[in-house]
């Protein structure tokens, strides 16, 4: 341990925003952090077992690169959010970068401590066989015991 | 240069060049030199970064064609 911490809370689910936490987790903890993630609202579902239904759209991602230019209207038909993700994970493998259940492993791997949301899994009736072994369940006060001697601290 | 490891991560990139540098020090002993060849150009200053910041000794870091090769000395 280098004696740092850090501190990130989890809120989103999709695939592009799945990275930031794990990546930043993972780094951290081969730096000798002590990482805790919070995972809560749609960001305790990148703590299911089975990751693939983690997606990206193109609807209300206007920064997303795109191969050819596609209006909204397109964007928002059956099937796009599914060809975008198939298309992100092809890239994603093509460059040799992580997958999110790669670098999921790998903070476990490294030590960090995973928090799930307890009002979150109650909200949204979510089940506690579903999500990966080694997840402690707890409120926002359980996550300020850790986070309030962070070095760093990051809402994701 | 001797050394007893070697890590493969070309191909890869950030952060698991580094991710998989800590995963194969913590294979060795205090001391021994592990290297680390890999493609991505910014695992440059992510090695500096990770050996200044661990305390593991990064003897060298060179570039060979489209390779970068790194010696580092787990503390």
């Amino acid at each position: 341990m280098s004696g740092k911490k850090l501190a990130i809370i989890a809120t989103k689910g999709t695939l592009d925003m799945a990275y930031p936490p794990f990546i930043l987790a993972s780094t951290a903890a081969a730096l000798d952090y002590e990482v805790q993630i919070f995972f809560t609202f749609y960001g305790l579902t990148l703590l299911r077992k089975d990751l693939s239904g983690v997606k990206i759209s193109p609807l209300a991602n206007p920064a997303m690169p795109m191969p050819v230019p596609m209006p909204v209207l397109v964007a928002a038909l059956p099937g796009m959010e599914s060809m975008a993700t198939m298309m992100m994970k092809q890239k994603i493998k093509k460059k040799g970068v992580a997958s999110i259940g790669e670098l999921r492993t790998a903070c476990q791997e490294g030590g960090v401590k995973f928090i799930g949301c307890e009002m979150t899994v109650d909200l949204f009736d979510f089940k506690r066989e579903d999500f990966i072994d080694g997840v402690e369940y707890g409120g926002a006060s359980t996550f300020f015991e850790f986070a309030g001697s962070t070095d760093i601290c990051l809402f994701v | 240069m001797d050394f007893s490891k070697e890590l493969d991560a070309r191909g890869l990139n950030c952060p698991l060049p580094i991710l998989k540098t800590k995963k194969a020090l913590g294979e060795l002993t205090t001391g021994q030199v592990l290297k680390v060849v890999s493609t991505d150009a910014g695992s440059v200053k992510d090695m500096e970064a990770f050996a200044k910041q661990t305390g593991n000794e990064l003897l060298s870091s060179q570039a060979e064609g489209k390779d970068y090769v790194f010696f580092l000395k787990k503390k």
